[in-house]
């Protein structure tokens, strides 16, 4: 069992909802992923609420638990009033917190974040960081009052994968007791059970889903591709080397010359 | 009254920021509100008096990841 901020959750697979086909879809990709958080943003209203309206209705309907996000601020002050916001509309203390530092590559602006996490974590805020996996950060958001991290593994909406294993692998061996959930890069499957595999909490996944040919059956796929990564951490995975073993015994082999 | 809505300008007659929701057809439990960059809780909308030049946010949910 997952537990985020005292909450229990089944699943270890969280999900955005952004860039879907249509709400049809989105919605039967949180189904098929049986995910129960999904990430949501806040926007100018042009439509008098009506749009706001039907989107957040939509998310009630699918009775999962919301995590809103910053996404889009690159200020402290912009993070710190888009959480307020959220707090008001969506009414969880729950925040990911984004403060973007470089547009290109959405990488997060570490400083920002770290100043932005104290001051919300000091409002009652339980945040969420968007951040990179470099340790030392890491350490600085959870002497802010992060009890949960969010290290990318590679740049949001890039696919790439995991590109620095040995950094996700030291981040897990440092803090064995806060839940650590890779957010953004993740392109297909094996790259979730990669980074579940070196014993990570959870995955966030946007992008890899919506835009895929057919989400819903994708989103199926990362949840079982999920599962398996977790169970393979709790069961113990052989370490690689250099020669062969045999797997069959040796003794009691007939001598036939 | 000149205020700046979501980065808009627009001429209107709204003391309070109740009355220019009101005014504006937005309607919903589910907006936010900001006036110059701070939160304007939906219980202090009604008290809130607004000024020349003031700029409001007004934000709904959205999709995102």
């Amino acid at each position: 069992m997952l537990r985020l901020y005292g909450q229990e959750l089944g699943s270890r697979m969280l999900l955005g909802t952004a860039r879907y086909p249509s709400p049809a879809i989105l919605a039967d990709a949180v189904r098929q992923a049986a995910a129960e958080v999904v990430t949501v943003s806040l926007r100018r209203e042009t439509a008098g609420g009506r749009q706001g309206g039907a989107f957040f209705e939509l998310i009630r309907e699918l009775g999962v638990r919301v995590l809103p996000n910053t996404a889009g601020c690159h200020t402290v002050s912009e993070a710190v009033l888009t959480a307020k916001m959220a707090r008001e509309v969506f009414g969880t203390n729950w925040i990911k917190l984004e403060v973007i530092g470089h547009h290109d590559t959405l990488q997060p602006d570490i400083f920002g974040l770290v100043e932005a996490a104290r001051i919300l974590a000091d409002e009652g805020f339980e945040v969420f960081p968007y951040t990179t996996d470099d340790l030392v950060v890491a350490e600085r958001l959870v002497e802010a009052g992060c009890k949960v991290l969010m290290p990318w593994c590679a740049p949001i909406g890039s696919a790439m994968g995991p590109q620095n294993i040995a950094a996700l692998r030291t981040m897990r061996a440092h803090f064995p007791d806060v839940p650590l959930i890779v957010d953004a890069g993740i392109g297909r499957p094996s790259h979730a059970t990669t980074v579940m595999e070196l014993g990570y909490d959870a995955v966030l996944l946007n992008t890899a889903v919506a835009c895929a040919g057919n989400p819903a059956l994708m989103a199926a796929a990362f949840a079982k591709a999920i599962a398996a990564g977790h169970a393979a951490f709790e069961a113990g995975m052989l370490e690689p080397r250099d020669m062969a073993v045999p797997s069959t015994p040796v003794i009691g082999k007939a001598v036939f010359s | 009254m000149r205020l700046i809505v979501n980065g808009e300008e627009q001429d209107v007659a709204a003391a309070t920021l109740s009355e220019l929701l009101a005014q504006l057809e937005f309607e919903g439990d589910w907006l936010a509100t900001a006036v110059n960059g701070e939160l304007v809780h939906r219980t202090e909308r009604a008290n809130h008096r607004l000024n020349d030049r003031d700029r409001i946010e007004i934000l709904s949910p959205m999709k995102g990841g």
